[in-house]
């Protein structure tokens, strides 16, 4: 086995710039996740829902945009979206959920799951003292306004079940 | 992937690779670290009942110790695939290594449903190679029949 580190540190600009093209691929899954739904069950959506769904799209998308701003300044590429819109356009039926609850449900996980990515990746960054090429307090500034949104992505999605 | 999941990830399969209590010398050295401070996660594992340490022979998981380290080498395996076939990382065994104490169950959950994982995982993880034996055929594909 290859030695593993155990600590939760990122001592390179590579490293950091591999976990943000995960954030942006996870952006990516959030978008065409959203998107899909909305198409799925369009027929039934509520007012609600359609507009939840639609936001979160472009929330991705803007956070997405934003990640590879940061991306361009550590000289690395991103990852073009229509290459994850058809991993999940492949996959997507096999993890598609089955009803609208389930719709919601996956929209709760898919802020939840940013939204820890985010705090991890800025943990991460803060318990490092590694140089990065790229200005360490707009890195952390972008990554904790992405964060914020994401908690008020996972409140949007609860407010939403709760009324339903 | 939190620290106690990594040992426990790396104790079930050096277990499989010693067919035996795994040594605390060997998951030291598997993990990079010193043989104490091995020792002491050894401990809290057993203090959880996630272990058993038996001396001059090593460390067995328990029955739960197994759940939660299978569950962590699915874990890992989700980040190793990601990383080769989503985004083409040809050193995914050393990158996976470096960013598994940064990535979450949660979120390797998330990028799972982009990837093509065999419902055999992680039994198909290969120690010997540190990879899933089924992605060395995807990242070598064979000539197609004609």
């Amino acid at each position: 086995m290859v030695e593993v580190s155990v600590s939760q540190r990122i001592t390179s600009d590579d490293q950091l710039a591999r976990l943000l093209q995960i954030g942006i691929v996870l952006e990516e899954v959030v978008e065409a996740r959203a998107h899909h739904h909305y198409e799925s069950l369009d027929a039934e959506l509520d007012e609600a829902v359609e507009s939840l769904l639609a936001d979160a799209a472009e929330e991705s998308a803007e956070h997405r945009a934003r990640l590879e701003e940061l991306i361009e300044g550590l000289g690395v590429d991103s990852v073009p979206f229509d290459e994850i819109e058809s991993l999940v356009d492949a996959r997507y039926g096999r993890t598609q959920p089955d009803d609208f609850d389930g719709v919601l449900y996956d929209q709760l996980c898919n802020e939840e799951t940013a939204y820890k990515f985010y705090d991890d990746l800025i943990g991460a960054i803060e318990g490092s003292d590694a140089e990065f090429s790229i200005d360490r307090d707009e890195l952390l500034d972008t990554l904790e306004a992405i964060r914020e949104e994401e908690a008020e992505g996972v409140s949007e999605v609860t407010e939403v079940m709760e009324r339903r | 992937m939190n620290t106690a999941d990594q040992y426990l990830k790396t104790i079930y399969v050096v277990q499989k690779q010693e067919d035996g209590p795994a040594s605390t010398g060997s998951i030291a050295d598997a993990l990079g670290v010193s043989p104490a401070s091995a020792n002491e996660m050894i401990g809290k594992l057993e203090e959880r009942g996630l272990a058993e340490h038996e001396k001059y022979k090593g460390v067995r998981l328990t029955d739960d110790g197994i759940v939660k380290a299978r569950d962590a080498l699915q874990t890992y395996c989700i980040i190793e695939r990601f990383l080769a076939n989503v985004l083409a990382v040809e050193e995914f065994r050393e990158e996976a290594h470096e960013l598994e104490a940064v990535i979450d169950d949660t979120v390797a959950d998330r990028l799972d449903t982009i990837i093509d994982r065999q419902p055999e995982c992680p039994d198909c993880f290969d120690p010997e190679t540190d990879a899933c034996a089924c992605l060395e055929v995807a990242a070598v594909p064979a000539e197609p029949e004609q």
